[in-house]
């Protein structure tokens, strides 16, 4: 599959996340390799007032998103992958007043289960905010409730 | 540095059994509506139904970062409000188990601290809908809560 296409997935994929919308979350990157997403910072996200540092419950909805949608670099066709579990390890706090960027990739795709991981970061990416593992189900084709949405995600590539 | 006292709100928080200001403080709180619910000795959160919380939109069940993020909240006001911090933990680690999916209506949750030391505390939150004996998910943190 081509990186365009993994990009347009990545993109109609994230589209149908409300709360993704809400948070104005947005595809920074997508190939075969793995995706990045970009969380902007806003005032309705902080989590501590007095410094102004970002709730580490919008980083994960930003991790669990990244993690989620890195399924698409992995996958031949579109599957719904609910979260099993995720864990995400802080090296420090996110800094006020700057974007935080997500990335992830799936190391281990089996026929059940795909393995992902990632990182949080802002300025630079050899020095994370935060380090994460996202393990994912696979619902298989037969399972997919949503056909509708699946036609829309992988628009005229399916 | 610290603009906040959290200690006085906490205190007055308890006192009139009112957790609106304390809650309204943090904005990502508010964005996705944390309540919080005080029952005899029990403190219980309460994050009600909203579109914009939704993540899966053909189900439609909310975030898991939302359920996550709730359940995170949940643990640092729970600390805030038992332990003596007066001021907000920082989080260390979060690791989260989906047990079922988080359908569009009231989600709920309830923590338990297992340990807290004078550095670092262990909580674990339990979230659920229906009935607290079938969770949708459970959580583990560790906070750091020696001083700003």
């Amino acid at each position: 599959m081509s990186d365009s296409v993994i990009l347009e997935r990545a993109q109609r994929f994230l589209s149908a996340l409300r709360h993704c919308q809400v948070l104005g979350i947005a595809v920074e990157a997508a190939d075969s390799h793995g995706l990045t997403l970009r969380l902007p910072y806003s005032s309705s996200i902080i989590g501590n007032p007095d410094t102004g540092v970002i709730h580490g419950g919008a980083i994960t909805t930003l991790m669990d998103t990244t993690c989620g949608i890195s399924t698409v670099c992995a996958l031949p066709d579109f599957e719904i992958c609910p979260t099993l579990d995720l864990r995400i390890d802080y090296m420090h706090p996110a800094e006020p007043h700057k974007d935080v960027y997500g990335f992830a990739e799936c190391y281990r795709v089996t026929p059940n289960i795909i393995f992902t991981r990632g990182f949080a970061y802002q300025d630079d990416p050899q020095q994370p905010i935060a380090h994460v593992v996202g393990t994912f189900m696979r619902m298989g084709k037969a399972a997919q409730g949503g056909q509708g949405l699946k036609r829309d995600i992988q628009g005229g590539a399916a | 540095m610290s603009g906040l006292d959290f200690d006085t709100l906490v205190r007055e928080a308890r006192e009139k059994n009112d957790y609106d200001q304390l809650l309204g403080l943090i904005p990502y709180a508010k964005l996705i509506g944390v309540e919080c619910l005080r029952l005899g000795d029990d403190l219980v959160f309460r994050l009600p139904a909203s579109k914009d919380t939704i993540g899966n939109p053909i189900l439609p069940a909310i975030h898991g970062g939302v359920i996550a993020g709730f359940m995170e909240h949940a643990a640092m006001l729970h600390l805030l409000m038992f332990m003596g911090i007066p001021h907000l933990p920082k989080i260390i680690d979060f690791s989260i188990d989906y047990l079922r999916a988080g359908h569009y209506r009231d989600t709920f949750a309830q923590c338990q601290v297992w340990r807290q030391g004078r550095r670092v505390a262990n909580v674990a939150i339990t979230a659920w809908q229906t009935t607290q004996a079938e969770p949708i998910a459970t959580a583990r943190a560790h906070f750091k809560v020696d001083g700003p």
